[in-house]
Protein backbone atom coordinates (compact mmCIF):
# COMPACT_ATOMS: atom_id res chain seq x y z
CA UNK A 1 0.00 0.00 0.00
CA UNK A 2 1.34 3.56 -0.70
CA UNK A 3 1.75 5.84 2.33
CA UNK A 4 -0.34 8.34 2.19
CA UNK A 5 1.63 10.89 2.41
CA UNK A 6 5.27 10.87 1.42
CA UNK A 7 7.96 13.36 2.38
CA UNK A 8 10.79 13.49 0.35
CA UNK A 9 13.72 15.30 0.53
CA UNK A 10 11.86 18.32 1.60
CA UNK A 11 14.12 21.28 2.63
CA UNK A 12 13.36 24.99 3.03
CA UNK A 13 15.58 27.85 3.59
CA UNK A 14 14.73 31.65 4.68
CA UNK A 15 17.82 33.34 3.29
CA UNK A 16 20.65 32.04 4.68
CA UNK A 17 19.01 30.53 7.26
CA UNK A 18 17.88 26.38 6.14
CA UNK A 19 14.72 26.17 8.15
CA UNK A 20 13.69 22.41 6.86
CA UNK A 21 16.58 20.18 5.60
CA UNK A 22 16.55 17.43 3.42
CA UNK A 23 14.13 15.77 5.56
CA UNK A 24 12.23 12.61 4.06
CA UNK A 25 9.51 10.09 6.00
CA UNK A 26 6.44 8.29 5.27
CA UNK A 27 2.86 8.23 7.03
CA UNK A 28 0.74 5.12 6.81
CA UNK A 29 -2.89 5.90 6.64
CA UNK A 30 -4.63 5.53 9.63
CA UNK A 31 -1.33 6.32 12.21
CA UNK A 32 -0.61 8.60 14.68
CA UNK A 33 2.79 9.97 13.59
CA UNK A 34 4.49 12.78 15.98
CA UNK A 35 7.04 15.26 15.03
CA UNK A 36 9.12 16.09 17.88
CA UNK A 37 12.03 18.55 18.16
CA UNK A 38 13.76 21.32 20.52
CA UNK A 39 12.53 24.90 19.96
CA UNK A 40 13.24 26.13 16.43
CA UNK A 41 13.67 22.62 14.94
CA UNK A 42 11.93 23.53 12.18
CA UNK A 43 8.39 21.04 12.64
CA UNK A 44 6.09 24.35 12.04
CA UNK A 45 7.91 25.15 9.28
CA UNK A 46 7.89 21.64 8.07
CA UNK A 47 4.15 21.39 8.64
CA UNK A 48 3.67 24.48 6.44
CA UNK A 49 5.49 22.71 3.68
CA UNK A 50 3.40 19.80 4.13
CA UNK A 51 -0.30 21.83 3.97
CA UNK A 52 1.28 23.84 1.38
CA UNK A 53 1.39 26.93 2.87
CA UNK A 54 4.89 27.32 2.12
CA UNK A 55 6.81 26.78 -1.17
CA UNK A 56 10.09 24.21 -0.31
CA UNK A 57 13.17 25.22 -2.10
CA UNK A 58 13.68 22.15 -2.90
CA UNK A 59 12.01 18.41 -2.26
CA UNK A 60 8.46 17.04 -2.88
CA UNK A 61 5.25 16.19 -0.28
CA UNK A 62 3.44 13.24 -2.06
CA UNK A 63 -0.59 12.78 -0.78
CA UNK A 64 -1.67 8.81 -1.87
CA UNK A 65 0.99 9.37 -4.62
CA UNK A 66 0.14 12.41 -6.39
CA UNK A 67 2.41 15.46 -6.07
CA UNK A 68 0.89 18.24 -3.43
CA UNK A 69 3.67 20.99 -3.04
CA UNK A 70 3.21 23.72 -5.11
CA UNK A 71 -0.68 23.41 -4.84
CA UNK A 72 -2.59 26.38 -3.40
CA UNK A 73 -3.45 25.29 0.10
CA UNK A 74 -6.90 25.76 -0.22
CA UNK A 75 -6.41 22.67 -3.07
CA UNK A 76 -4.19 20.77 -0.53
CA UNK A 77 -7.33 21.48 1.86
CA UNK A 78 -9.45 20.22 -0.76
CA UNK A 79 -7.94 16.80 -1.30
CA UNK A 80 -7.85 15.90 2.44
CA UNK A 81 -4.55 17.57 3.55
CA UNK A 82 -5.74 19.99 6.46
CA UNK A 83 -3.76 21.83 9.27
CA UNK A 84 -4.66 23.39 12.46
CA UNK A 85 -2.71 26.29 13.94
CA UNK A 86 0.07 26.54 16.39
CA UNK A 87 -1.22 29.87 17.37
CA UNK A 88 -4.56 28.77 18.14
CA UNK A 89 -6.41 30.20 15.18
CA UNK A 90 -9.95 30.20 14.76
CA UNK A 91 -12.59 32.94 13.48
CA UNK A 92 -12.98 35.14 16.72
CA UNK A 93 -16.31 36.84 16.23
CA UNK A 94 -17.94 34.23 14.96
CA UNK A 95 -19.97 31.71 17.83
CA UNK A 96 -18.18 28.19 18.11
CA UNK A 97 -21.42 26.53 15.85
CA UNK A 98 -21.02 29.75 13.14
CA UNK A 99 -16.74 28.53 13.54
CA UNK A 100 -17.86 25.05 12.78
CA UNK A 101 -20.32 25.32 10.02
CA UNK A 102 -18.66 27.90 7.80
CA UNK A 103 -15.53 25.30 8.24
CA UNK A 104 -17.86 22.49 6.33
CA UNK A 105 -17.34 24.71 3.00
CA UNK A 106 -15.54 22.26 1.39
CA UNK A 107 -18.03 19.79 1.47
CA UNK A 108 -20.41 22.27 -0.13
CA UNK A 109 -22.27 20.94 -3.15
CA UNK A 110 -23.92 24.13 -4.85
CA UNK A 111 -21.75 27.02 -5.93
CA UNK A 112 -21.71 30.30 -4.55
CA UNK A 113 -24.30 31.65 -7.01
CA UNK A 114 -26.71 28.69 -5.78
CA UNK A 115 -26.40 29.93 -2.00
CA UNK A 116 -26.55 33.58 -3.15
CA UNK A 117 -30.13 32.43 -5.28
CA UNK A 118 -30.90 30.06 -2.10
CA UNK A 119 -31.03 26.71 -4.19
CA UNK A 120 -32.57 23.26 -2.94
CA UNK A 121 -29.04 22.75 -3.34
CA UNK A 122 -27.60 25.35 -1.46
CA UNK A 123 -30.48 24.65 1.22
CA UNK A 124 -29.36 20.49 1.76
CA UNK A 125 -25.97 21.87 1.74
CA UNK A 126 -26.53 24.10 4.56
CA UNK A 127 -29.01 22.09 6.52
CA UNK A 128 -26.23 18.98 6.16
CA UNK A 129 -23.57 21.38 7.64
CA UNK A 130 -25.57 22.49 10.41
CA UNK A 131 -26.63 18.77 11.05
CA UNK A 132 -22.65 17.91 11.01
CA UNK A 133 -21.76 20.89 13.12
CA UNK A 134 -23.75 19.54 15.68
CA UNK A 135 -22.61 15.86 15.55
CA UNK A 136 -18.35 17.60 15.88
CA UNK A 137 -19.93 19.29 18.76
CA UNK A 138 -21.40 16.59 20.20
CA UNK A 139 -18.16 14.59 19.64
CA UNK A 140 -15.70 17.24 21.25
CA UNK A 141 -18.02 17.81 24.14
CA UNK A 142 -18.73 21.61 23.23
CA UNK A 143 -22.17 21.36 23.60
CA UNK A 144 -21.88 24.14 26.69
CA UNK A 145 -20.45 26.68 24.83
CA UNK A 146 -21.71 26.02 21.31
CA UNK A 147 -23.50 29.53 21.26
CA UNK A 148 -20.20 31.45 22.96
CA UNK A 149 -18.33 34.02 20.78
CA UNK A 150 -15.04 32.15 19.96
CA UNK A 151 -13.02 35.27 21.57
CA UNK A 152 -14.57 34.78 24.97
CA UNK A 153 -13.10 31.12 25.25
CA UNK A 154 -10.50 30.02 27.35
CA UNK A 155 -7.58 28.21 25.79
CA UNK A 156 -8.35 24.47 26.50
CA UNK A 157 -11.60 24.86 24.47
CA UNK A 158 -9.85 27.22 21.42
CA UNK A 159 -7.85 24.42 20.92
CA UNK A 160 -10.79 21.83 21.10
CA UNK A 161 -12.46 24.37 18.39
CA UNK A 162 -9.32 24.37 16.16
CA UNK A 163 -9.86 20.54 16.27
CA UNK A 164 -13.49 20.90 15.58
CA UNK A 165 -12.82 23.46 12.39
CA UNK A 166 -9.92 20.94 11.10
CA UNK A 167 -12.89 18.20 11.28
CA UNK A 168 -15.51 19.84 9.55
CA UNK A 169 -13.30 20.00 6.64
CA UNK A 170 -14.01 16.14 6.49
CA UNK A 171 -10.30 15.70 6.41
CA UNK A 172 -8.00 12.44 5.23
CA UNK A 173 -4.64 13.71 7.10
CA UNK A 174 -5.00 16.45 9.71
CA UNK A 175 -1.59 18.22 10.90
CA UNK A 176 -2.07 19.55 14.81
CA UNK A 177 0.68 21.98 15.61
CA UNK A 178 1.04 21.65 19.51
CA UNK A 179 -2.50 20.54 20.13
CA UNK A 180 -1.87 20.27 23.86
CA UNK A 181 0.45 23.47 24.58
CA UNK A 182 -0.85 25.32 27.51
CA UNK A 183 -3.20 22.86 28.82
CA UNK A 184 -2.97 21.42 32.62
CA UNK A 185 -2.63 17.66 32.83
CA UNK A 186 -5.99 16.56 32.56
CA UNK A 187 -6.92 18.80 29.46
CA UNK A 188 -3.97 17.15 27.97
CA UNK A 189 -5.18 13.93 29.26
CA UNK A 190 -8.75 14.44 27.62
CA UNK A 191 -7.11 16.05 24.59
CA UNK A 192 -5.28 13.06 23.99
CA UNK A 193 -8.32 10.58 24.05
CA UNK A 194 -10.24 12.94 21.30
CA UNK A 195 -6.93 12.49 19.03
CA UNK A 196 -7.45 8.60 19.41
CA UNK A 197 -10.95 8.72 18.83
CA UNK A 198 -10.71 10.93 15.83
CA UNK A 199 -7.81 8.23 14.29
CA UNK A 200 -10.67 5.30 15.62
CA UNK A 201 -14.11 6.38 14.63
CA UNK A 202 -13.31 8.73 12.00
CA UNK A 203 -10.39 6.99 10.54
CA UNK A 204 -8.23 10.43 10.21
CA UNK A 205 -4.52 10.09 9.97
CA UNK A 206 -2.72 12.49 12.54
CA UNK A 207 0.26 13.98 12.54
CA UNK A 208 0.91 16.09 15.39
CA UNK A 209 3.99 18.38 16.80
CA UNK A 210 3.87 18.24 20.36
CA UNK A 211 6.14 19.04 23.26
CA UNK A 212 4.16 17.45 25.93
CA UNK A 213 6.97 14.42 25.80
CA UNK A 214 4.69 11.76 27.61
CA UNK A 215 1.41 12.45 26.09
CA UNK A 216 3.23 12.16 22.72
CA UNK A 217 4.87 8.47 24.16
CA UNK A 218 1.43 7.99 24.77
CA UNK A 219 0.05 9.00 21.67
CA UNK A 220 2.02 8.24 19.28
CA UNK A 221 2.46 4.83 16.97
CA UNK A 222 5.61 6.47 15.37
CA UNK A 223 8.06 9.64 16.48
CA UNK A 224 10.21 11.50 13.74
CA UNK A 225 12.56 13.58 15.22
CA UNK A 226 14.25 16.24 13.88
CA UNK A 227 16.61 19.01 15.33
CA UNK A 228 18.34 22.26 13.43
CA UNK A 229 16.23 21.07 10.33
CA UNK A 230 17.62 17.74 9.71
CA UNK A 231 15.71 14.52 10.49
CA UNK A 232 17.93 12.93 13.29
CA UNK A 233 15.71 9.84 14.15
CA UNK A 234 12.43 7.69 13.39
CA UNK A 235 10.58 4.91 15.08
CA UNK A 236 8.22 3.77 17.98
CA UNK A 237 7.85 5.61 21.14
CA UNK A 238 10.20 2.66 22.51
CA UNK A 239 13.01 3.55 20.00
CA UNK A 240 12.80 6.91 19.90
CA UNK A 241 13.54 7.18 23.95
CA UNK A 242 16.52 5.18 23.70
CA UNK A 243 17.72 6.63 20.80
CA UNK A 244 21.38 8.73 21.54
CA UNK A 245 20.78 11.47 19.65
CA UNK A 246 17.15 12.15 20.29
CA UNK A 247 18.72 12.16 24.25
CA UNK A 248 21.62 14.21 23.01
CA UNK A 249 19.31 16.83 21.18
CA UNK A 250 17.81 17.38 24.11
CA UNK A 251 19.73 17.73 26.48
CA UNK A 252 21.81 20.40 24.84
CA UNK A 253 18.75 22.33 24.08
CA UNK A 254 17.13 24.17 26.87
CA UNK A 255 14.04 22.25 26.53
CA UNK A 256 13.00 20.36 29.39
CA UNK A 257 15.02 16.43 29.13
CA UNK A 258 12.74 13.91 27.21
CA UNK A 259 11.76 12.77 30.74
CA UNK A 260 9.05 9.87 31.53
CA UNK B 1 -36.86 36.54 6.38
CA UNK B 2 -38.78 36.67 9.48
CA UNK B 3 -42.13 38.82 10.28
CA UNK B 4 -40.54 41.74 11.75
CA UNK B 5 -38.33 42.34 9.62
CA UNK B 6 -40.21 42.18 6.42
CA UNK B 7 -42.35 44.16 8.20
CA UNK B 8 -39.98 47.17 8.66
CA UNK B 9 -38.56 46.52 4.95
CA UNK B 10 -42.43 47.19 3.86
CA UNK B 11 -42.35 50.75 6.25
CA UNK B 12 -39.27 51.23 4.84
CA UNK B 13 -40.66 51.02 0.91
CA UNK B 14 -43.60 52.98 1.71
CA UNK B 15 -41.64 55.73 3.37
CA UNK B 16 -39.31 55.95 0.73
CA UNK B 17 -41.54 55.47 -2.57
CA UNK B 18 -44.75 56.66 -0.64
CA UNK B 19 -44.39 59.01 2.02
CA UNK B 20 -41.62 61.00 0.76
CA UNK B 21 -43.20 62.27 -2.47
CA UNK B 22 -46.41 63.03 -0.87
CA UNK B 23 -44.54 65.13 1.45
CA UNK B 24 -42.74 66.91 -0.94
CA UNK B 25 -45.36 67.25 -3.44
CA UNK B 26 -47.44 68.94 -0.49
CA UNK B 27 -44.65 71.19 0.50
CA UNK B 28 -43.50 72.29 -3.09
CA UNK B 29 -39.80 71.79 -2.36
CA UNK B 30 -39.15 69.84 -5.35
CA UNK B 31 -35.14 70.35 -4.78
CA UNK B 32 -35.19 67.88 -2.50
CA UNK B 33 -36.10 65.22 -5.24
CA UNK B 34 -32.22 65.78 -6.40
CA UNK B 35 -31.16 66.30 -2.67
CA UNK B 36 -32.61 62.75 -1.89
CA UNK B 37 -31.48 61.36 -5.08
CA UNK B 38 -27.90 61.94 -4.38
CA UNK B 39 -28.17 60.44 -1.47
CA UNK B 40 -29.49 57.34 -3.01
CA UNK B 41 -26.78 57.08 -5.39
CA UNK B 42 -23.98 57.68 -2.67
CA UNK B 43 -25.43 54.92 -0.75
CA UNK B 44 -25.42 52.45 -3.66
CA UNK B 45 -21.42 52.96 -3.85
CA UNK B 46 -20.64 53.64 -0.25
CA UNK B 47 -22.47 49.52 -0.37
CA UNK B 48 -19.80 48.91 -2.33
CA UNK B 49 -17.43 49.76 0.02
CA UNK B 50 -18.96 48.25 2.92
CA UNK B 51 -18.50 44.87 1.07
CA UNK B 52 -14.89 45.14 0.55
CA UNK B 53 -14.87 46.32 4.11
CA UNK B 54 -16.63 42.86 4.89
CA UNK B 55 -13.41 40.69 3.31
CA UNK B 56 -11.01 43.15 5.40
CA UNK B 57 -10.14 45.31 3.20
CA UNK B 58 -10.25 49.56 3.66
CA UNK B 59 -11.39 50.61 0.27
CA UNK B 60 -10.51 54.49 -0.30
CA UNK B 61 -10.71 54.11 -3.96
CA UNK B 62 -14.32 53.79 -4.86
CA UNK B 63 -14.51 57.26 -6.57
CA UNK B 64 -12.19 56.11 -9.50
CA UNK B 65 -15.34 53.32 -10.55
CA UNK B 66 -17.95 56.23 -9.83
CA UNK B 67 -16.09 58.21 -12.27
CA UNK B 68 -15.09 55.41 -14.87
CA UNK B 69 -18.89 54.31 -14.96
CA UNK B 70 -19.97 57.47 -15.43
CA UNK B 71 -17.71 57.89 -18.73
CA UNK B 72 -18.15 54.70 -20.05
CA UNK B 73 -22.45 55.51 -19.90
CA UNK B 74 -21.50 59.33 -21.13
CA UNK B 75 -19.47 57.84 -24.19
CA UNK B 76 -21.53 54.63 -24.73
CA UNK B 77 -24.39 57.36 -24.81
CA UNK B 78 -23.61 60.49 -26.92
CA UNK B 79 -21.08 58.47 -29.26
CA UNK B 80 -22.64 55.04 -30.12
CA UNK B 81 -26.25 56.22 -29.20
CA UNK B 82 -26.88 53.33 -27.02
CA UNK B 83 -29.35 53.28 -24.75
CA UNK B 84 -28.89 54.44 -21.25
CA UNK B 85 -30.24 51.69 -19.99
CA UNK B 86 -27.66 49.32 -21.47
CA UNK B 87 -25.15 51.25 -20.51
CA UNK B 88 -26.11 50.99 -16.93
CA UNK B 89 -25.16 47.54 -16.96
CA UNK B 90 -22.62 47.49 -18.81
CA UNK B 91 -20.92 50.46 -16.78
CA UNK B 92 -20.89 48.14 -13.81
CA UNK B 93 -19.45 45.24 -15.85
CA UNK B 94 -16.67 47.54 -16.90
CA UNK B 95 -15.88 48.28 -13.68
CA UNK B 96 -16.05 45.04 -12.32
CA UNK B 97 -13.69 44.09 -15.40
CA UNK B 98 -11.21 47.10 -14.98
CA UNK B 99 -11.17 46.07 -10.52
CA UNK B 100 -10.43 42.36 -11.71
CA UNK B 101 -7.29 43.72 -13.51
CA UNK B 102 -6.42 45.66 -10.85
CA UNK B 103 -7.76 43.90 -7.89
CA UNK B 104 -5.13 40.89 -9.21
CA UNK B 105 -2.05 42.53 -7.92
CA UNK B 106 -3.14 44.81 -5.23
CA UNK B 107 -5.70 42.12 -3.06
CA UNK B 108 -2.98 40.60 -1.84
CA UNK B 109 -1.59 43.93 0.28
CA UNK B 110 -3.03 44.05 3.73
CA UNK B 111 -4.82 46.98 6.22
CA UNK B 112 -2.95 50.13 5.84
CA UNK B 113 -1.07 49.05 2.29
CA UNK B 114 -4.30 47.91 0.30
CA UNK B 115 -5.47 51.49 1.40
CA UNK B 116 -2.96 53.30 0.55
CA UNK B 117 -2.76 52.00 -2.96
CA UNK B 118 -6.54 52.59 -3.79
CA UNK B 119 -6.72 55.85 -2.28
CA UNK B 120 -4.37 56.75 -5.44
CA UNK B 121 -6.85 54.87 -7.93
CA UNK B 122 -8.98 58.05 -8.15
CA UNK B 123 -6.26 60.00 -8.57
CA UNK B 124 -5.12 58.08 -11.35
CA UNK B 125 -8.66 57.64 -12.89
CA UNK B 126 -9.35 61.73 -12.86
CA UNK B 127 -5.73 62.09 -14.50
CA UNK B 128 -6.49 59.23 -17.12
CA UNK B 129 -9.80 61.20 -17.86
CA UNK B 130 -8.31 63.93 -18.67
CA UNK B 131 -5.59 62.59 -21.40
CA UNK B 132 -7.61 60.39 -22.81
CA UNK B 133 -8.62 61.77 -25.98
CA UNK B 134 -12.27 59.42 -25.58
CA UNK B 135 -13.05 61.05 -22.35
CA UNK B 136 -12.06 64.71 -23.98
CA UNK B 137 -10.57 66.15 -21.64
CA UNK B 138 -10.69 68.77 -18.81
CA UNK B 139 -13.56 70.11 -20.72
CA UNK B 140 -15.44 66.63 -19.62
CA UNK B 141 -18.66 65.10 -21.74
CA UNK B 142 -21.86 67.31 -21.74
CA UNK B 143 -25.25 67.58 -22.67
CA UNK B 144 -25.75 64.15 -22.20
CA UNK B 145 -29.30 63.08 -23.25
CA UNK B 146 -31.59 61.85 -20.87
CA UNK B 147 -32.60 57.99 -20.61
CA UNK B 148 -34.98 57.34 -23.49
CA UNK B 149 -37.61 54.92 -22.99
CA UNK B 150 -37.30 51.10 -21.54
CA UNK B 151 -39.24 48.93 -23.47
CA UNK B 152 -39.19 44.87 -23.26
CA UNK B 153 -41.27 43.41 -25.99
CA UNK B 154 -43.51 46.62 -26.91
CA UNK B 155 -44.43 47.25 -23.06
CA UNK B 156 -43.07 50.58 -21.86
CA UNK B 157 -41.40 49.55 -18.30
CA UNK B 158 -40.19 53.08 -17.76
CA UNK B 159 -41.19 56.15 -20.18
CA UNK B 160 -38.47 58.48 -21.82
CA UNK B 161 -37.54 61.03 -19.34
CA UNK B 162 -37.90 64.09 -21.42
CA UNK B 163 -41.38 63.59 -21.89
CA UNK B 164 -41.87 63.50 -18.01
CA UNK B 165 -43.28 66.80 -16.39
CA UNK B 166 -41.39 66.07 -13.52
CA UNK B 167 -37.73 64.66 -14.24
CA UNK B 168 -36.23 65.02 -11.32
CA UNK B 169 -39.35 62.61 -9.58
CA UNK B 170 -38.74 60.12 -11.92
CA UNK B 171 -35.48 60.60 -10.81
CA UNK B 172 -35.51 60.05 -7.52
CA UNK B 173 -37.55 56.97 -8.49
CA UNK B 174 -34.96 55.35 -10.31
CA UNK B 175 -32.47 55.81 -7.60
CA UNK B 176 -34.22 54.68 -5.26
CA UNK B 177 -35.13 51.66 -6.92
CA UNK B 178 -31.70 51.08 -7.41
CA UNK B 179 -30.31 51.52 -3.76
CA UNK B 180 -33.15 49.24 -2.80
CA UNK B 181 -32.00 46.54 -5.19
CA UNK B 182 -28.57 47.06 -4.44
CA UNK B 183 -28.99 46.77 -0.46
CA UNK B 184 -30.84 43.63 -0.99
CA UNK B 185 -28.51 42.58 -3.33
CA UNK B 186 -26.11 42.93 -0.58
CA UNK B 187 -28.01 41.47 2.56
CA UNK B 188 -28.58 38.26 0.50
CA UNK B 189 -24.57 38.50 0.04
CA UNK B 190 -23.91 38.83 3.69
CA UNK B 191 -26.42 35.89 4.47
CA UNK B 192 -25.63 33.61 2.30
CA UNK B 193 -22.53 31.33 2.51
CA UNK B 194 -21.13 33.69 0.44
CA UNK B 195 -21.09 36.31 3.32
CA UNK B 196 -20.18 34.06 5.75
CA UNK B 197 -16.63 33.30 3.54
CA UNK B 198 -15.70 37.23 2.84
CA UNK B 199 -16.61 36.99 7.18
CA UNK B 200 -13.71 33.66 7.60
CA UNK B 201 -11.56 35.91 5.18
CA UNK B 202 -11.71 38.96 7.24
CA UNK B 203 -10.88 37.46 10.85
CA UNK B 204 -8.61 35.37 9.52
CA UNK B 205 -7.03 35.30 5.73
CA UNK B 206 -5.08 32.19 6.55
CA UNK B 207 -6.92 29.78 8.22
CA UNK B 208 -9.89 31.07 5.48
CA UNK B 209 -7.41 29.09 3.38
CA UNK B 210 -6.98 26.37 5.33
CA UNK B 211 -10.74 25.24 5.21
CA UNK B 212 -10.24 25.25 2.12
CA UNK B 213 -11.86 28.85 0.60
CA UNK B 214 -10.10 30.34 -2.71
CA UNK B 215 -9.62 33.37 -0.70
CA UNK B 216 -7.87 34.93 -3.58
CA UNK B 217 -10.66 34.16 -5.68
CA UNK B 218 -13.16 35.29 -2.97
CA UNK B 219 -11.30 39.16 -2.97
CA UNK B 220 -11.30 39.35 -6.56
CA UNK B 221 -14.95 38.52 -6.53
CA UNK B 222 -16.41 40.70 -3.48
CA UNK B 223 -13.84 43.47 -4.91
CA UNK B 224 -15.84 42.63 -8.13
CA UNK B 225 -18.94 43.35 -6.79
CA UNK B 226 -17.81 46.42 -4.78
CA UNK B 227 -16.89 48.19 -8.13
CA UNK B 228 -19.90 47.52 -9.93
CA UNK B 229 -21.78 49.36 -7.18
CA UNK B 230 -19.29 51.81 -7.46
CA UNK B 231 -19.73 52.07 -11.65
CA UNK B 232 -23.83 51.89 -11.87
CA UNK B 233 -23.70 54.71 -9.26
CA UNK B 234 -21.20 56.53 -11.25
CA UNK B 235 -22.96 55.97 -14.72
CA UNK B 236 -26.60 57.29 -13.01
CA UNK B 237 -25.06 60.50 -11.77
CA UNK B 238 -23.17 61.09 -15.07
CA UNK B 239 -26.98 60.83 -16.42
CA UNK B 240 -29.09 62.73 -13.81
CA UNK B 241 -26.33 65.49 -14.13
CA UNK B 242 -26.43 65.11 -18.01
CA UNK B 243 -22.21 65.87 -17.72
CA UNK B 244 -19.43 64.52 -16.13
CA UNK B 245 -15.71 65.64 -15.93
CA UNK B 246 -12.66 64.23 -14.65
CA UNK B 247 -13.44 66.26 -11.29
CA UNK B 248 -17.05 64.99 -10.81
CA UNK B 249 -15.47 62.08 -8.23
CA UNK B 250 -12.10 62.68 -6.17
CA UNK B 251 -10.07 61.72 -3.72
CA UNK B 252 -12.96 63.59 -1.33
CA UNK B 253 -15.42 61.60 -2.35
CA UNK B 254 -13.73 58.35 -2.26
CA UNK B 255 -13.12 59.53 1.31
CA UNK B 256 -16.70 60.23 2.35
CA UNK B 257 -18.06 56.78 0.52
CA UNK B 258 -15.48 55.05 3.51
CA UNK B 259 -16.67 57.69 6.05
CA UNK B 260 -20.61 56.93 5.25
CA UNK B 261 -19.57 53.01 6.30
CA UNK B 262 -17.68 54.08 9.14
CA UNK B 263 -20.52 56.03 10.26
CA UNK B 264 -23.45 53.83 9.44
CA UNK B 265 -21.33 50.74 11.33
CA UNK B 266 -19.19 47.89 9.18
CA UNK B 267 -21.11 45.02 10.55
CA UNK B 268 -24.99 46.13 9.65
CA UNK B 269 -25.54 45.46 5.89
CA UNK B 270 -28.00 48.88 6.20
CA UNK B 271 -24.98 50.78 7.70
CA UNK B 272 -23.84 52.48 4.73
CA UNK B 273 -27.31 53.89 3.85
CA UNK B 274 -27.62 54.90 7.03
CA UNK B 275 -24.37 56.53 6.93
CA UNK B 276 -24.89 58.43 4.10
CA UNK B 277 -28.33 60.06 4.90
CA UNK B 278 -27.07 61.21 8.36
CA UNK B 279 -23.26 62.92 6.56
CA UNK B 280 -25.04 63.97 3.25
CA UNK B 281 -27.72 65.71 5.87
CA UNK B 282 -25.13 66.54 8.55
CA UNK B 283 -23.01 68.21 6.28
CA UNK B 284 -25.49 70.41 5.09
CA UNK B 285 -27.20 71.52 8.00
CA UNK B 286 -23.68 72.66 9.36
CA UNK B 287 -23.77 74.88 6.39
CA UNK B 288 -25.32 77.44 8.36
CA UNK B 289 -22.02 77.31 10.79
CA UNK B 290 -20.28 79.06 8.05
CA UNK B 291 -16.29 78.54 8.45
CA UNK B 292 -16.35 76.34 11.01
CA UNK B 293 -18.59 74.46 9.16
CA UNK B 294 -15.95 71.84 8.47
CA UNK B 295 -14.42 72.28 11.75
CA UNK B 296 -17.61 71.09 13.88
CA UNK B 297 -17.91 68.39 10.99
CA UNK B 298 -14.80 67.09 11.87
CA UNK B 299 -15.38 67.34 15.59
CA UNK B 300 -18.24 65.23 15.34
CA UNK B 301 -16.85 62.52 13.43
CA UNK B 302 -14.07 62.29 15.62
CA UNK B 303 -16.30 62.22 18.95
CA UNK B 304 -18.89 59.74 16.64
CA UNK B 305 -16.06 57.40 16.58
CA UNK B 306 -14.76 57.50 19.77
CA UNK B 307 -18.25 56.88 21.45
CA UNK B 308 -19.56 54.23 18.53
CA UNK B 309 -16.88 52.65 17.31
CA UNK B 310 -18.95 50.03 15.92
CA UNK B 311 -21.34 52.68 13.82
CA UNK B 312 -24.30 54.38 14.53
CA UNK B 313 -26.33 51.10 14.40
CA UNK B 314 -24.58 49.29 17.30
CA UNK B 315 -26.76 51.63 19.48
CA UNK B 316 -29.67 49.07 18.70
CA UNK B 317 -27.71 46.33 19.95
CA UNK B 318 -27.00 47.92 23.11
CA UNK B 319 -30.79 48.17 23.20
CA UNK B 320 -31.96 44.18 22.46
CA UNK B 321 -28.17 42.90 23.27
CA UNK B 322 -27.66 40.93 20.37
CA UNK B 323 -28.19 41.40 16.58
N1 LIG C 1 8.90 33.10 7.80
C1 LIG C 1 10.14 32.89 8.28
N2 LIG C 1 11.17 33.66 7.89
C2 LIG C 1 12.41 33.46 8.36
N3 LIG C 1 12.73 32.48 9.21
C3 LIG C 1 11.76 31.66 9.65
C4 LIG C 1 10.41 31.82 9.21
N4 LIG C 1 9.65 30.86 9.79
C5 LIG C 1 10.49 30.15 10.56
N5 LIG C 1 11.76 30.61 10.49
C6 LIG C 1 12.92 30.06 11.17
O1 LIG C 1 12.98 28.69 10.88
C7 LIG C 1 13.40 27.97 12.02
C8 LIG C 1 12.38 26.90 12.35
O2 LIG C 1 11.20 27.49 12.85
P1 LIG C 1 9.91 26.65 13.23
O3 LIG C 1 9.59 25.74 12.11
O4 LIG C 1 8.85 27.58 13.68
O5 LIG C 1 10.43 25.80 14.46
P2 LIG C 1 9.62 24.95 15.54
O6 LIG C 1 8.18 24.93 15.16
O7 LIG C 1 10.26 23.62 15.47
O8 LIG C 1 9.85 25.59 16.86
C9 LIG C 1 13.58 28.98 13.16
O9 LIG C 1 14.94 29.30 13.23
C10 LIG C 1 12.78 30.16 12.69
O10 LIG C 1 13.32 31.36 13.18
MG1 LIG D 1 6.49 25.61 16.15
Amino acid sequence: MTPILQIKNITKRYGGLTAVNDVSFDVKAGEILSVIGPNGAGKSTLFKLISSFVPATSGEVLFNGTRISSLAPHKVARMGVVRTFQETTIFRSMTVRENIIVSHHLRSKASLLGFFLGTKQAKEDEAAFAASADDIVDFLGLQAIRNELASNLPQGHLRALGMAIGLATDPKVILLDEPFAGMNHDETMKMVGLVRRLRDERGVTVLLVEHDMPAVMKISDRIVCINFGQKIAEGTPKEIRENEKVIEAYLGSEDAAIGM
Amino acid sequence: MNAKKLLGFAAFLLVVFVLVPLIINATGRWGFFYTLTSVALLSVAAAGVWLTFYIGRINIGQGAYALIGGYVSAILVTQAGVSFWLTLPIAGLFCAFVSVVIGLPILRLRGVYFAMVTLVLTEVARLTALALPITSGAKGITSIPLPGELSLFGLTIIPAFGSLSNPRFGFYIMASVLMVVTYLVLWRIVNSRLGHLCRSLQQNEELSASIGVNTAYLRILAYAISSFFGGIAGAMFASIAQSIYPSSFVVADSVNFMLYCFLGGLGYVFGPMLGTFLLYFGWDLLSIAKEYQLLIYSGVMIALMLVLPNGVLSLLDKKEGGK
